[in-house]
């Protein structure tokens, strides 16, 4: 248990403005909710750690009551660091699999095509569902072939030509799922005048393994990210919400690590594109045929840093986008859970008020900074899902922004 | 023919381990008290299962008693205590030589110690001041005051005694120069009626001292308060006292999930003993001396603070009554003062209360010729039999710590799993329990009995249902006139509010004062004395 924790726990005033927030609450009468699994359990569990209730799995540590909580009680930092310390689960090869998604990611991208075949057919994902737990009503994220970092080792050469550089962490997710949008983001730093590298060595942000107690893999992860950030030579960005809030907050709340160098280096692309058009270093020029209707998820973890703003305010500049931003709700995925057979249900259930709001919009697509939500919505809403990075590269004038960006060189 | 054989006046640890020893050896008991049971110094002490180390220096006879009793009490009273263990920690300005002779004392009196280095000692307790010089480990243990002395009227009436709460002795019945019996007077109804027996014993602790007037003979008696701190959670898990000369705020006892420093000693008038309080100063002390022996306690939400009143008895053979006679006082008071039918019993501490009860039922039964040894060193009191328990919740689990194995006789089948008390896990069950079985009939019974508003939210999270499943178990036991369970739920709720207010006030900073502010402007209307 983190000092951090056990100290600012007292803090709460049993207000239980926290238990009205949270998703879980309200679809599952076996949890016990966030005043009662962290602050109040905490006591006990200091008492005596086998007071530990196995129903804290179900938190999505979507972290919707830290934000809400009036005494700034890290509620979901305590839930989760007493899973962490009472890690058993009964699918744990089921649980050690969704977690490694590096692991599970590099044995697969090679035969991409054939384990998308496989996991989209209804009978192996039966198989799946009964051998190890994964829901056969998931739709899981596809593999994706070639990897990102084999696409971006030929790109490397020309990326050196830029003045200004930026490292890019593109996480499991990028890699393995969805190179379109590590290349999209390539392509709008380029057109920014910055040209991009890949940090010495990344890991997994183990944003999976906190949450299925997998602390030891978490450790590791983790100092090898910290390692490779600390050593990097310019601004590290990454286009996920949940790695960022993990990198940034988790290693040090939750795994007692320092922080510091992802304080200072490491950020969110869509922040620190942001705060560089405010100051008048990179500016932008619009494509004028761009047309797209879509609205935009806040996903927990990005309330959780409380920057949905930047990714809301760069979507603004974009002429052709006609953008809603529907109440904030969360999709009930958190990251793997809703990939369990034994969560799915629930997990949707959560998701279902935000699936209607969607859909209420009218959109033709959806944006939001997080790949688990986009699984999540894609599946539920039928909608397409893509990254703000995306949007933007797409509604970009390339070229004009170039030659806007490159005038100073 | 008598009533009873016995009546016991008291209802504290005294009062109840004579009433339950009476009651195994066969004889007719009554135990009368005028408020409920440890509603005196026995509900309002440290919490502390003294292994006789503290009094090893300068009071080698207690120093035995306790080891003796510590030892007998950890199996028979297995529940109610916690096998922590202590350490008595040497800062710099401590004398070196007080503890090589401490060690050497305590190995005359029996009492096992280990001499710790500095570095052991924080393996052992990482919160402990890191200047310490050295510590000594003895075998120190935490009891939970209240669940000993309910797990002992239990028992006492399991074995047949009778136990009148909210009964008040107003006089007792005298024949010449023979005690017969009690005039009582029922607080709840106002009915006033005697009863009589062979024997009446005055256990009533410091108001032993009107007792023993009310026989006609005097005990001079010297109230000395002692004011203890609560926070909100472990801070150790050990007890930890200075090793120096006994002195204020010196021990910290961690009692099951919170922390009591303790404690101050000052004589106080008789006239105090009723209305307790504990004064800024006092706080202040506690926190400055407390944070001597674990730093981060001035970082620790204090969650309440409380006084007790030490039952010291002057010296019989010291006229002056000055001087304060040390460990047990029993008084036979026809070979004393020449009153029959009459025995008082007091001083000592909540650790030597069996060996108290003992030599109490001993003389009672010498004098009605009875021939019943004591069993209470072998026979484990309700809740500390071994028995087997499966808790499947937390809710239960919680019970079982508190209860031991008399979560057996809860049941928490449907409802009864229910969470009542957020911060101290109680559910209905428990309290259904504490109801038929340990005589709750107010919300500040039911916190003695399980915890209920003892944790750091103060019960404003959870005072308005906790007093309607009170109201609602008083009313389906018919153990209330009242039948509205609203009704009687506001009641239940105002008459608490009162009593919490008077350990609140004066720790009132930091998030305590958040709290309470918010408890005011919640329940702040069902008080206008608040
Ligand atoms: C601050 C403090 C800390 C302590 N810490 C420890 C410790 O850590 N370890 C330890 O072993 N000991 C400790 N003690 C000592 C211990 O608490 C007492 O020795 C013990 O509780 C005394 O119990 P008792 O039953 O004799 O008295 P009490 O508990 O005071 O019981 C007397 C009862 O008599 C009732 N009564 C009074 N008048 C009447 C009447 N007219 N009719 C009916 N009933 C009446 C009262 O309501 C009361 O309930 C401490 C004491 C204090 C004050
Ligand atoms: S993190 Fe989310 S699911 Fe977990 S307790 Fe908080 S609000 Fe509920
Ligand atoms: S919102 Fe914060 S202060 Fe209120 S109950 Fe929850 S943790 Fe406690």
């Amino acid at each position: 248990m983190q000092e951090s924790l056990t100290s600012g726990f007292e803090q709460c005033m049993k207000c239980s403005i926290c238990t009205e927030v949270c998703p879980m609450m309200e679809v599952n009468p076996l949890y016990p909710g966030p005043k009662q699994a962290g602050p109040d359990a905490l006591r006990y569990r200091m008492l005596d750690s086998s007071f530990f209730d196995e129903n804290l799995k179900y938190c999505l540590n979507c972290k919707r009551c830290e934000v809400a909580c009036p005494s700034g009680v890290k509620i979901a930092d305590i839930i989760a660091s007493a899973k962490l310390e009472n890690a058993h689960s009964a699918h744990a090869l089921r649980d050690k699999m969704l977690a490694s998604t590096d692991f599970v990611g590099s044995l697969a991208s090679p035969f991409a095509p054939v384990v998308n075949g496989v996991l989209s057919l209804g009978i192996s994902k039966s198989l799946l569902d009964s051998t190890i737990g994964v829901s056969k009503h998931a739709s899981m994220p596809k593999y994706s072939s070639p990897k990102f970092v084999s696409w971006f080792k030929k790109q490397q050469a020309s990326q050196k030509s830029f003045g200004k550089q930026i490292q890019y962490f593109h996480g499991c997710y990028v890699n393995y799922n969805y190179p379109q949008l590590g290349k999209a983001f390539v392509s709008l730093m380029n057109a920014c005048g910055y040209g991009v590298s890949l940090l010495e060595k990344q890991k997994c942000c183990g944003v999976a393994l906190i949450a299925n107690g997998q602390k030891k893999q978490a450790l590791k992860n983790a100092d090898i990210n910290l390692q490779a950030i600390g050593k990097a030579n310019a601004p590290v960005l990454s286009t996920s919400s949940s790695c960022t809030l993990t990198i940034r907050e988790e290693y040090g709340q939750l795994l007692g690590k320092d922080t510091a160098p992802s304080k200072e280096k490491f950020h969110l692309a869509v922040k620190w594109l942001y705060e560089q058009w405010e100051k008048g270093a990179v500016k932008f020029a619009w494509r004028e045929d761009f047309k797209m209707k879509a609205a935009y998820h806040t996903p927990c973890h990005m309330q959780k840093l409380g920057y949905q703003y930047y990714s809301i305010e760069l979507l603004k500049m974009i002429p052709g986008l006609e953008l809603s931003v529907p109440e904030q709700q969360c999709c009930g995925i958190a990251g793997t859970f809703g990939f369990k057979k034994e969560y799915h249900e629930l997990s949707q259930k959560i998701g279902s008020k935000l699936f209607s709001s969607l859909k209420a919009t009218g959109c033709d697509y959806v944006i939001t900074d997080c790949e688990t939500c986009k699984w999540q919505i894609e599946a539920g809403c039928s909608l397409p899902v893509l990254n703000p990075i995306e949007v933007l590269a797409r509604a970009l004038d390339i070229e004009k922004t170039k030659i806007l960006n490159n005038n100073e060189e | 023919m008598k009533d009873y054989d016995v009546i016991v006046i008291g209802g504290g640890i005294t009062g109840a381990g004579v009433a339950r020893d009476c009651a195994i050896r066969g004889l007719r008991t009554l135990l009368v008290e005028r408020a409920d049971i440890s509603e005196g110094a026995s509900g309002r002490n440290h919490g502390l299962l003294h292994s006789g180390a503290r009094y090893a220096v300068n009071d080698s006879e207690s120093a035995r008693e306790c080891i003796k009793e510590n030892l007998i009490l950890r199996r028979v009273a297995a529940h109610c205590i916690e096998q922590t263990e202590g350490l008595f920690i040497s800062l710099p300005e401590d004398d070196p030589a007080y503890r090589d002779n401490f060690v050497e004392q305590c190995g005359k009196a029996g009492i096992r110690t280990q001499v710790l280095s500095p570095a052991q000692a924080l393996a052992l307790e990482p919160n402990i001041n890191p200047e310490l010089t050295g510590a000594v480990k003895v075998p120190d243990a935490a009891v939970d005051p209240f669940r000993l002395v309910s797990a002992n009227i239990l028992d006492a009436r399991l074995h047949g005694a009778d136990i009148l709460t909210r009964c008040e002795v107003l006089d007792l019945i005298k024949e010449n120069v023979t005690v017969m019996g009690v005039k009582i007077k029922d607080m709840s109804t106002g009915e006033i009626r005697k009863i009589h027996s062979h024997y009446v014993i005055n256990a009533a602790g410091i108001w032993g001292a009107h007792i023993a007037r009310m026989a006609g003979v005097e005990i001079s008696m010297l109230p000395s308060k002692g004011a203890l701190l609560v926070f909100g959670h472990r801070v150790c898990n050990m007890v930890i006292n200075r090793c120096r000369k006994p002195g204020n705020a010196d021990i910290l006892v961690p009692g099951e999930v919170v922390s009591v420093i303790g404690t101050t000693s000052d004589k106080v008038p008789f006239e105090q003993c009723d209305r307790m309080s504990v004064s800024r100063a006092e706080v202040e002390l506690l926190l400055n001396e407390g944070a001597k022996l674990v730093p981060s306690l001035r970082n620790t939400r204090i969650i309440r603070a409380y006084a007790g009143v030490r039952p010291l008895v002057s010296d019989d053979s010291d006229p002056s009554g000055r001087s304060v006679s040390r460990g047990i006082v029993l008084l036979d008071h026809s070979s004393r003062d020449g009153v029959r039918g009459f025995i008082s019993i007091t001083g000592g501490k909540l650790t030597s209360y069996r060996l108290m009860a003992e030599m109490t039922a001993d003389l009672v039964c010498k004098k009605l010729s009875i021939d019943k040894p004591c069993r209470t060193a072998e026979l484990p009191l309700p809740g500390s039999d071994n028995a087997k328990t499966k808790c499947s919740s937390l809710v239960m689990k919680a019970a079982e710590k508190r209860e031991g194995s008399e979560v057996n006789r809860m049941s928490f089948e449907g409802k009864g799993n229910e969470l009542v008390c957020e911060c101290e896990m109680v559910g209905r069950a428990e309290i259904e329990y504490a109801v038929k079985e340990l005589g709750v009939r107010t919300l500040d019974d039911l916190r003695r009995r399980t915890r209920v508003g003892m944790g750091p939210c103060q019960s404003s999270c959870c005072l308005d249902k906790a007093a309607m499943v009170l109201a609602e178990i008083l009313i389906a036991e018919k153990l209330s006139s009242e039948s509205g369970a609203g009704e009687l739920a506001a009641a239940l709720k105002k008459e608490f509010l009162q009593e919490r207010w008077t350990g609140i006030v004066p720790v009132c900073w930091g998030e305590q004062m958040a709290q309470a502010e918010y408890l005011r402007n919640k329940y702040g209307k069902c008080d206008s004395t608040i």
